[in-house]
């Protein structure tokens, strides 16, 4: 092999590590099995035409949904390695290099491309249904949304065998993430896959929200709107304005990087805060982002399976929005201890401080929602209960961390790490396994069995304690985030020792959630009511799932909880469709071209990360051509005849 | 070296994991709950305010949580009482919208005082007398931290010595990315940032060797990016400057430029260092570039 193809290809791949080329091997035969799989079976039309091209908006949380769980599996993976190597001192299961990798790697794909899709496959399944729309406002739009985000999501995986991972942290920051300490493709796939996946998530905020505020059937109000499709608006809002800074701040690191200029370079007269600022100005609301669809869930959930009212529906409401509005002015805790003025330290501990007001409202009316109902026993409830102590503990922790002078001690350390991760694992994930449990049949038409549900329960919460609480006394100890390793005598060991054991039993309740899909698969048992949980909104009016059009006919709402109240005053057949009403159902054609951006984006990133322009260049104009393509579509549209619509809903005996 | 499979790897590890659980007896101690000075005592004041205020919320959560969820379950014959519409309470919801309120105005009023206060040298009760603070100029560097002392005109790698019951102000900066310097025993960590300066008071009530780590990761070596902050009396303060001056090698610019650079070393202590070394790293590092506090400027070139 000639000398430079040989140093060529060192470089490009990454070669050394036993777990590496373990990896390698196991991408190539999962991929292999997949095509054989699809060719054998005859599967690649119907890959295409029913999911790849699909702008369905069912279709694609489904999408969202497999993409979230695998890279939960991918997270969850990295978390395991690195509690393998923090179980006892000294030790050297990885290197100070790889471990780096990994626990940037963790953060990234945990918060960006594992909680982001999940909200999404929640928002995407239920708010059209919910709120009596047909699909969300704009349905191209979101496929380009997905499309971007998994392509985006890909590019960053390829940076595990192809260049190397980023390892500055998944807060990436300057000067650590500057070319001066870290030249390399690396960060670059961080910026690059982050960036388009982040153009995907403003799009996705932007769609629900015209989806909520302008699509709404007739009758239902903002304030008749169901809990959680209130949440998701507060969500979109904070999307809206948040995103745009990440972009920014991400944009021009890359620019620092790729062309030489001088942002976030102290050397040349810029200046790192800004990123620092950038990035959590985005970074501190994009947790209220994925935190507040999960509290929309648990409200559906708490009043669905006590059999009565949400308690204090308006201030579930009002409290929504105030954080939302808080939330966003609460970025500079992220830094107290960055020389900033006790003034600017004093206004953002008050602010931060604030947020938990409002939360503590919500925990309050969810207690009294289940006070005098009749609580069934569910998945999505005990998912649901166990959150409750969580994020009360979680909550606490936060406002102590709010306070400037003790963040001051607790801030980097393993106090914070166990802080955020009860907040955002027994909030958003606890939230979205709910939230899962709770639509999966609405989503596939069967449930999904309790066998190994209880097990995954269990195995999942206490692992969860076992491996978090000893983390906050490290934290008090202290311990450090992102230590790759700690010396013998520093005492820190037993505990440390325990956490890993904690993060196996969730690693051990994560298969049986695993286990619980595939046996419901196998045996599967078909949801022939599709109202299989006494539901109280509209979505479970439907078939379960439902037709591509969800609702021959729009309803006509005229109370909160309409279906509940119509079941209660027993007129629900006001909503079966009615041959003589139907008329033909305008709906959006199927399109390939969200898929092929989203091919031309990954490669215009693959080319913008090791500077091959001309790769850039080609994928750049795959995405114009995209663009120009869709533009000059005449009819993007169609209507599905009234026989195809009454043939349909005689089959789902509702005629 | 000997090739170790992954999985080899992972049985050694767990072999090694438990025979040490069953070799360590006790634990670490909670630094931040174990104070060594005015500054952290101030923190940790808080905390404990924290714990107390937050618990008062917690804790009824806790047992309403447990008590409704026995209560009202939908069990055969239940004889709870079941109000499927009953939505409305404004008391208690004033009374849930009030009580965090009044707890984060009080959260919110300390804190604010507290966090006004540590911008300030530490006040000493039991020593009113005004002492005139010591200052030390901290570098944290590509993965080792540089101690100089501009008035005594020495300077140390990875430990200081400070003297007891004197407010000690620490001035900081980075050659090379952000790292925070953190003394939990003594108090909270500030960052050390390139270009410039960043002003963090501690002191020490009582002698001891205090645990210090970097507080904000700077690549590979940083998991090894610890110090030692010894506190002593002012007379053993004063008779180990005198020792360093006259027994230690001096800091060249070679050296200090060969320090500057990505290692891993263990503690050193010298008897001088190049001229204006901390305000030249922070100016060549881009201070040159930023407007500097006026007070912070006159008092590192006061000395």
């Amino acid at each position: 092999m000639p000398e430079s193809v040989r140093n060529f290809a060192t470089h490009f791949f990454v070669t050394g590590d036993p777990m590496i080329y373990g990896a390698d091997a196991a991408i190539t035969l999962v991929s292999l099995g997949i095509v054989f799989t699809l060719t054998y079976f005859k599967k690649w039309k119907w890959l295409w035409s029913e999911w790849l091209t699909s702008v369905d908006h069912k279709k694609i949380a489904i999408m969202y949904l497999i993409s979230a769980i695998l890279m939960l599996f991918r997270g969850g993976a990295d978390a395991l390695l690195m509690r393998t190597q923090l179980a006892v001192p000294n030790n050297s299961f990885l290197t100070a290099e790889h471990y780096d990798q990994i626990f940037t790697t963790h953060g990234t794909i945990m918060i960006i491309f594992m909680a982001m899709p999940f909200i999404f496959a929640m928002f995407n399944a239920v708010v059209p249904l919910q709120i009596g729309a047909r699909d969300v406002a704009f349905p191209y739009l979101n496929a380009v949304s997905f499309w971007l985000f998994f392509f985006g999501a890909m590019l960053f995986n390829l940076s595990f065998v192809i260049g190397g991972s980023p390892d500055a942290g998944w807060t990436s920051y300057p000067p650590l993430a500057g070319l001066q300490f870290d030249p390399g493709p690396g960060e670059n796939y961080y910026l690059v896959a982050v960036s388009i996946s982040g153009i995907g998530s403003i799009a996705t905020g932007i769609n629900f929200m015209a989806t909520i505020l302008k699509m709404r059937a007739p009758g239902m109000t903002l304030m008749k709107m169901p809990l959680f499709t209130w949440s998701v608006l507060a969500s979109c809002v904070v999307i809206l304005f948040a995103f745009p800074a990440l972009t920014v701040a991400l944009a021009l690191l890359l620019i620092d990087r790729i062309a030489g200029a001088h942002f976030f370079t102290m050397l040349a007269g810029g200046n790192p805060m800004q990123f620092i600022n950038l990035f959590w100005i985005w970074g501190h609301p994009e947790v209220y982002i994925v935190i507040l669809p999960a509290f929309g869930i648990y409200s559906e959930v708490v009043a669905t399976f006590s059999s009565k009212k949400i308690f204090g529906y308006k201030s579930m409401v009002a409290s929504l929005m105030a954080i939302a509005v808080i939330g966003y002015l609460t970025w500079a805790h992220h830094f107290f201890t960055m020389g900033a003025s006790a003034g600017v330290n004093v206004f953002f501990s008050i602010s931060t401080m604030c947020v938990a007001i409002p939360t503590g409202v919500k925990v309050f009316n969810w207690l009294l929602t289940m006070f005098r109902g009749r609580i069934r026993m569910t998945m999505p409830l005990l998912w649901t209960l166990a959150f409750i102590p969580n994020f009360a503990i979680g909550g606490a922790t936060g406002v102590w961390l709010a306070g400037a002078p003790a963040d001051y001690q607790f801030h980097n350390s393993y106090f914070l790490i166990a802080h955020f991760h009860q907040t955002l694992i027994g909030g958003v994930v606890y939230g979205m396994l709910a939230g899962m449990y709770y639509w999966w049949p609405k989503m596939f038409g069967f449930k999904l069995k309790d066998r190994f549900g209880h097990w995954a329960f269990w195995f999942f919460n206490i692992g969860f304690y076992v491996c978090f609480t000893p983390q906050y006394i490290l934290g008090l100890m202290g311990m450090q985030r992102r230590m790759y390793t700690y010396g013998a005598n520093m005492g820190w060991t037993s505990l440390n020792f325990v956490s890993t054991v904690g993060a196996f039993l969730m690693g051990i309740g994560f298969l049986f959630i695993a286990a619980q899909i595939v046996h419901s698969l196998f045996n599967m048992e078909r949801d022939v009511t599709g109202d299989i949980w006494n539901g109280r909104t509209l979505e479970w009016s439907l078939p379960s799932p439902a037709p591509h059009y969800n609702f021959a006919v729009i309803p006509t709402v005229s109370e909160r909880d309409a279906w509940w109240e119509m079941k209660k005053a027993g007129n629900t057949s006001d909503l079966l469709p009615n041959a003589k009403e139907i008329r033909p159902i305008h709906m959006p054609k199927s399109s390939g071209v969200p898929f092929l951006m989203g091919v031309a984006f990954f490669v215009l990133g693959f080319g913008v990360v090791f500077n091959w322009w001309v790769i850039a260049i080609v994928g750049f104009v795959g995405v114009v051509a995209c663009l120009i393509g869709r533009s000059l579509e005449e009819h993007p549209d169609y209507y599905v005849p009234v026989d195809e619509v009454v043939h349909t809903e005689a089959a789902l005996g509702r005629l | 070296m000997k090739r170790i499979t992954p999985k080899g790897k992972l049985v050694a590890t767990l072999a090694m994991g438990v025979s040490t659980l069953l070799l360590t007896s006790g634990c670490g101690q909670l630094l931040v709950f174990h104070p060594a000075g005015p500054v952290g005592q101030s923190e940790l004041q808080l905390i404990w305010l924290q714990i107390a205020l937050t618990a008062v919320v917690i804790i009824p959560v806790l047992i309403l949580l447990a008590i409704i969820v026995i209560r009202y379950r939908d069990r055969p014959g239940s004889k709870a009482v079941y109000r499927p519409d009953w939505s409305e309470n404004r008391t208690l919801e004033i009374i849930w919208w009030v009580i965090p309120i009044i707890i984060v105005g009080i959260l919110g009023t300390v804190t604010a005082k507290k966090t006004f206060a540590l911008t300030q040298p530490p006040k000493n009760p039991s020593n009113p007398t005004v002492v005139q603070p010591l200052t030390i100029e901290v570098t944290s560097m590509d993965w080792k931290w540089l101690f100089q002392y501009p008035n005594q005109q020495i300077a140390t790698v990875n430990y200081c010595v400070i003297p007891t019951n004197r407010p000690v102000q620490f001035m900081l900066t980075s050659n090379g990315p952000m790292n925070a310097f953190w003394v939990p025993q003594l108090g909270g960590m500030e960052y050390t940032m390139p270009g410039m300066i960043m002003r963090l008071w501690l002191q020490a009530d009582k002698p001891g060797i205090y645990y210090g780590h970097g507080g904000n990761f700077t690549g590979q070596g940083f998991a090894q990016m610890q110090f030692n902050v010894q506190a002593e009396s002012e007379q053993q303060f004063n008779a180990w400057v005198a020792s360093i001056a006259n027994n230690s090698p001096q800091l060249t610019q070679g050296e200090y430029d060969k320090m500057a650079q990505p290692s891993i070393l263990g503690q050193m202590s010298f008897s001088s260092f190049p001229p204006n070394a901390f305000e030249n790293v922070v100016m060549s590092e881009g201070g040159k570039y930023m407007k500097h506090d006026q007070v912070m400027m006159n008092s590192i070139s006061s000395k």
